[in-house]
């Protein structure tokens, strides 16, 4: 494994590592529900703070279950990363023609 | 984590939205001049909206007990200048806003104005500010993303301790309780944002040098080498 690849690798095993901590330290453990969303947190600290305050206008749509819900969050990511693997397939399969060509050329010369 | 739909008053709501609009008009100037001005920037551009794509859509648990998910805005501002953020960071909110029913339509302006306008160039400057500094530019990189990642979330507390004063501490103590629920939440997701934004920039020294030369990113040949 090359220097780079090493480096890369540990980029990413440290974001998972960030991601798993939390999750195996039972840092969740004290919450009636543990690793709910910031967001419906959020709109307990606002229902504290002013409990006549009703949210006047609900979402266009809304999945209908958690698990729907979950589908279109994945479809998100799988979405982008669709694209971002497609971009650097591109750049790559570039980067390998160019050098073939040039090679190419170059042994073509007398 | 955005605002929830419908969880800001009007009067807020819409002083929001009417402070983001003029920085999305902008970024929308910006972003058809660099396409036209140079046919390969879509591509790069596309991908930039993807990492904002994957990014937001993680949520991932945090050291106060609960989950949150990077922004993603990072990159693409340190790549293409923080107007074109505006843009990419509000179209992913208004698709989470209309299929996800994640965020919402009338806190669109809310978070677009800390996701896609105020992180990126809070990022951005932390970026130059690195380099200037004469950190070097993977240093530097991590710190944008960091920023951008991180003043998002302090924008969307002190957007809410607006809208929600404590009752008895008023806005100081509205600050703390959404700070608590948002930017501390935020504080280990903006490293992995920092370490991922790192990652994409290493392979993309690696895979296209030209992009990145032409953008104005200052890699050097070790980096180059160091990516290989």
């Amino acid at each position: 494994m090359s220097r780079g690849t090493r480096i890369n690798a540990l980029l990413l095993a440290a974001v998972l590592l960030l991601a798993v901590l939390p999750l195996a330290l039972g840092l969740g453990d004290d919450e009636e529900e543990p690793f709910t969303g910031s967001d419906a947190q959020a709109e307990v600290a606002i229902a504290e703070n002013d409990p006549d305050y009703d949210a006047w206008f609900s979402p266009l749509y809304e999945p209908p279950s958690g698990e729907i819900e979950s589908a279109l969050f994945a479809a998100q990511a799988a979405l982008g990363a669709g694209v971002l693997a497609y971009y650097f397939g591109l750049r790559r399969g570039r980067r390998q023609g160019e050098a073939h060509a040039s090679s190419a050329a170059g042994g073509e010369r007398p | 984590m955005h605002i929830a739909e419908g969880y800001l008053p009007p009067v807020h709501a819409v002083a929001w939205s009417a402070a983001a609009a003029p920085f999305i008009v902008h970024g929308v100037r910006v972003l058809t001049r660099e396409v036209r001005r140079n046919p390969e920037a879509p591509l790069l551009l596309g991908a930039s909206g993807a990492f904002t794509f994957v990014l937001s859509a993680l949520k991932i648990p945090s050291v106060t007990g609960s989950c949150s998910h990077p922004t993603g805005t990072g990159l693409g501002a340190i790549l293409f200048r923080p107007p074109v953020m505006a843009v990419l960071g509000t179209i992913t909110l208004l698709f989470q806003a209309l299929l996800l029913a994640h965020g919402g339509l009338t806190t669109l302006g809310a978070n677009a104005f800390s996701m896609a306008i105020l992180g990126p160039w809070a990022g951005y400057g932390a970026y130059r500010l690195g380099l200037r500094a004469g950190a070097p530019l993977m240093v530097a990189v991590f710190c944008g993303a960091f920023v951008a990642d991180l003043s998002t979330y302090c924008v969307t507390t002190v957007q809410l301790a607006l809208a929600f004063p404590d009752p008895s501490s008023g806005f100081t103590g509205a600050l703390a309780k959404f700070g608590g629920i948002f930017a501390v939440t935020q504080i280990p997701l903006a490293i992995s944002e920092g370490l991922l934004t790192v990652l994409v920039l290493r392979l993309l020294i690696q895979s296209s040098p030209g992009d990145l030369a032409r953008l104005g990113v200052p890699f050097r040949g070790r980096d180059k080498a160091v990516a290989r």
